[in-house]
């Protein structure tokens, strides 16, 4: 039953514009809460299944958004010693591969470095990541322009050689691109989780010291883990930079590792579809709220939901919910083999 | 050479804040193993209600202090009862994320109160600095430093003086065996949490005057927060107060002799070489295994 | 018969407290030796020290002829040095069959051949299968192949060691290091588990373990290790070790708890 819950929630997505009709307003949410979403599965990544609280995410996020923008505007910056790096624009599509890679290769860095430092340090190391990178988006104004954004970014192009090619300029189009990213995602995940390396990550969590001690090597696995959830991050903001075609160091706030955080703790932290569900729900949440508060006043009540979810569903509401239907009903157990150890 | 003694002298007067921050904000892990996300929100909070009292109420600057480190205080103790209480015995993810979520409440709700305006809190220091030599000093800074110092001062006489701190002194060793011998470790943690906060609270008080007040500025004290008590060692007070000096000698050298632009970078690249080049010297608890 | 391991005056000191002075003996290819002491004597820092948790402040310990000064846990394990541990023995949150499939990690390559369509819509591909069939039999080896499908965590603490066992025997062992095995289970789960000791040994591996319950240990050794304060004070067969004045003053030195092993200790003298 639940292994066709996937393929029925995508179903549902695919059809989803069409079920509404033509409603800017309303794509545009979904467009933005689905780059959102791929920003929390891979957050999950770590957060969910290696239980690494890592709250520097969206540096890695912004990394892709600023790789994938630079990459296809182009840039002439002196790097000193009277050195210049001239780059001519690129295609968007070969941004998107580029931000993965870059965002993937820092996700190598800090795993490398920080997996050393656990706990509450861990989480002020990529708090502090993020920070910095986002002090240097913000300064280094020949390569960045600074506050003042980067605009013109070109939209991603696909084509293939004899088919022609396409330019992914209207809504509908990038919904599809992202609903496509995420369904990429998602299986990569599922892929990871259901294999002896996603065993590995969950032995860590739950029991590190005999983790180790049945073999799994801790510094690999998380280094591996944050290296898939840093590029993901990265591909989700390459689709941000080329979907809204203008980004400014903003994309680096805290605010939105925090919103990435909430739909994964709402949703169910460590399952495939929490963050899905989360992401959905407080993706759109704004929308509902709109038109009956101010921006602050929906924060306030982002901030009072996480607290109530964490109070009466500390697991989040997939496995809460599964829960509550009885659907993790205990398999019957197979008659007992009397082992052979005892038997005698 | 003036101008080394110049920034000395900046350094020196913004550390006192910055210690003061740092103080709160490693009592609170120490003891309750919280490591808490609201502390920038109070620092706002404490400037807030400076800026109420004095501009808005009219009330004298001096008196204006002690009230919004009262409001700090009061509001701590909030906090802790209805959010903290009720997930003792969570993990601390959990409760980092309920901290996280308490603290974009108070944010917001100060954005939504106050507007995003920055406000200014008149001072009623004269303008004109005080000259020694070639370093000029403002009145108002002298005063934060002073009050910093005293606050701090007052602390340790709170931590290694009263029944109250022996209380929390035996918490922060081992809260069981506190519990054991007759502590309250409930009460203990109230009061810590009170604490923090209210040292969180006099930080804004005292630096909104010297800056502006603004319901962001709590963001940045916070992470600067945790650069001072990763330089200490979390749940070293002693640590945390030379953190905060040291991080603002750093900040003000490398505002004053790279670029202005990254001052508030420092903290974090702070945090990150220290942290990789010895991590487990600043652990503050060693784990055992088996 | 050679010596599989060696533990070559290794000390540790926390600061200033020395966990073990100078440690130095052998366990023979084959044998199951139990190192025994009172509280504090020891014991579980050499374990954390063969098993590559703790670094030695001095000395070396040899396994195989490889020196394991400074390789890390899971490298350790990999030379064939499996552990179990005193308290926290399983996976709390994963079925009792996903933890034996945890253990089996060097099996499967890190990301099994199951295809990428296979494991999006949640079928598991023949690798998988192999590793399941693999867990399963282990499981049914050491007697707890009726609790498979339920969570490690919710077992009965006996079980629970059942299933520490079964985490080690998947890295496929030629020694096996068992931390207080017996600590927590009655005495007909006790018995059951010296004949388990016995099946292990039985497949050629080697056994050293830790345990506090005498009658057992006595039963159980080829030979047995006392250590005390840090030092080793006796070494021979169980027949040796029972009447020695040396180990039966070491434990009547101690509070009321160690007069208990003690009596524990004599009792198995007479029996």
């Amino acid at each position: 039953m639940s292994r066709f819950l996937p393929l029925a929630l995508l179903a549902g997505l695919v059809v989803l514009p069409l079920a509404l009709g033509p409603n800017p307003y309303l794509l545009n949410a979904l467009i933005v809460t689905g780059i959102l979403t791929i920003g929390a599965m891979s957050l999950n990544l770590l957060l969910g299944y290696t239980g690494q609280l890592s709250l520097g995410h969206i540096a890695f996020f912004g990394i892709g958004a600023y790789v994938s923008a630079l990459t296809s505007l182009g840039f002439d910056v002196e790097i000193g010693f009277g050195l210049r790096v001239v780059h001519a624009p690129w295609p968007a599509a070969v941004g998107f591969l580029l931000a993965t890679v870059a965002a993937g290769s820092c996700g190598y860095l800090i795993g490398r470095l920080s997996f050393r430092v656990r706990g509450a340090y861990f989480v002020i190391v990529t708090i502090s990541f993020a920070e910095v990178v986002r002090l240097v988006a913000l300064n280094w104004v020949e390569l960045t322009q600074g506050p003042l954004a980067l605009t013109n970014i070109p939209a991603i192009t696909l084509g293939l050689p004899g088919l022609g090619m396409w330019t992914l300029k209207t809504k509908l189009q990038n919904y599809y691109l992202v609903l496509a990213v995420g369904t990429l995602c998602y299986g990569v995940i599922a892929r990871l989780v259901g294999s002896q390396f996603g065993r590995a990550m969950r032995g860590l969590k739950e029991n590190e010291p005999l983790a180790l001690s049945v073999g799994i090597n801790a510094t690999r696995t998380l280094t591996v883990a944050a290296v898939i959830s840093a590029a993901m991050a990265g591909a989700a903001g390459s689709l941000y930079a080329h979907y809204l075609r203008i980004i400014d160091p903003d994309v680096f706030l805290f605010a939105t590792t925090v919103s990435m955080v909430i739909m994964v703790v709402a949703g169910g932290k460590g399952t495939l579809l929490g963050p899905i569900v989360g992401g959905l729900i407080f993706g759109l949440l704004p929308v509902a709220l709109r038109p009956v508060m101010a921006p602050e006043a929906q924060w306030i009540v982002y901030g009072l939901v996480l607290i109530v979810i964490l109070f009466v569903m500390p697991r989040g509401i997939v496995p809460g919910l599964s829960g509550l239907l009885g659907r993790r009903s205990a398999p019957t157990v197979p008659v007992l083999e009397a082992s052979p150890a005892v038997q005698r | 050479m003036d101008e080394l003694i110049q920034h000395l002298a900046n350094a020196l007067i913004l550390g006192g804040t910055y210690a003061l921050l740092g103080i709160g904000l490693t009592l609170i892990f120490g003891i309750m193993n919280v490591v808490n996300f609201t502390h920038g929100a109070l620092y706002t909070v404490g400037a807030y209600v400076m800026y109420l009292a004095v501009a808005g109420l009219g009330l004298n600057f001096f008196l204006a202090l002690p009230v919004a480190i009262l409001g700090g205080l009061l509001l701590g103790a909030a906090i802790e009862l209805l959010l903290l209480r009720p997930f003792r015995g969570s993990d601390i993810d959990t409760t980092m994320l309920v901290m996280i979520a308490a603290g974009i409440i108070l944010q917001s709700g100060t954005l939504w109160t106050f507007g995003g305006v920055a406000k200014a809190i008149p001072s009623p220091f004269p303008e004109a600095p005080l000259q020694i030599g070639p370093v000029s000093l403002s009145w108002l800074r002298l005063f934060v430093l002073g009050a910093a110092l005293a606050l701090i001062a007052l602390s340790y006489a709170l931590i290694n003086r009263t029944k109250l701190g022996l209380a929390m002194r035996a918490a922060f060793q081992d809260a069981d065996t506190a519990a054991l011998m007759g502590v309250d470790v409930r009460r203990i943690y109230t009061a810590t949490f009170a604490l923090g906060s209210s040292l969180a609270a006099a930080a804004g008080a005292l630096l909104g005057p010297v800056y502006v007040v603004f319901p962001q500025m709590g963001g940045l004290a916070e992470l600067k927060a945790f650069a001072i008590v990763i330089l200490g060692g979390l749940g070293n007070v002693t640590g945390a107060a030379i953190g905060g000096f040291i991080l603002a000698l750093a900040e003000e050298f490398g505002a004053g002799y790279v670029s202005s632009g990254y001052r508030d970078a420092m903290g974090f690249l702070i945090i990150i070489t220290v942290l990789l080049c010895k991590p487990t010297g600043l652990f503050a608890r060693a784990e055992r295994i088996g | 018969m050679s010596a599989i391991l060696s533990v070559e005056h290794v000390g540790v000191r926390f600061g200033g407290l020395v966990a073990i002075a100078d440690l130095h003996f052998d366990v023979q290819d084959g044998e199951i030796v139990s190192l025994i002491g009172p509280n504090g004597a020891g014991k579980t820092t050499a374990f954390n020290v063969m098993t590559g948790f703790l670094k030695p402040s001095q000395g070396a310990v040899r396994f195989r002829g490889t020196c394991l000064d400074g390789l890390a846990p899971h490298a350790i394990t990999r030379l064939g040095l499996a552990r179990t541990f005193q308290r926290t023995s399983v996976f709390p949150d994963d079925t009792v069959l996903d933890n034996v499939m945890i253990g089996l990690h060097r099996r499967g390559a890190p990301m099994s051949r199951t295809s990428f369509r296979d494991a999006l819509l949640g079928r598991s591909g023949a690798g998988e299968r192999a590793l399941r069939d693999r867990a399963e039999a282990l499981l049914d080896w050491v007697g707890i192949a009726d609790r498979a499908r339920e969570k490690a965590g919710a077992l009965a603490y006996g079980e629970q060691r059942l299933v520490g066992v079964a985490l080690a025997l998947a890295t496929d062992p030629t020694m096996l290091l068992l931390d207080e095995p017996v600590s927590g289970m009655n005495a007909s789960e006790t018995r059951v588990f010296v004949r388990l000791i016995e099946q292990i040994r039985g497949r050629g591996i080697t056994i050293l373990l830790v345990e506090h319950d005498m009658p057992m240990v006595m039963e159980v050794s080829d030979r047995i290790v006392v250590l005390n304060y840090g030092r080793l004070i006796a070494e021979g067969p169980p027949d040796r070790i029972r009447a020695d004045p040396v180990v039966i003053e070491a434990y009547l030195g101690q509070g009321s708890a160690a007069r208990q092993a003690a009596a524990a200790v004599l009792e198995a003298a007479d029996a």
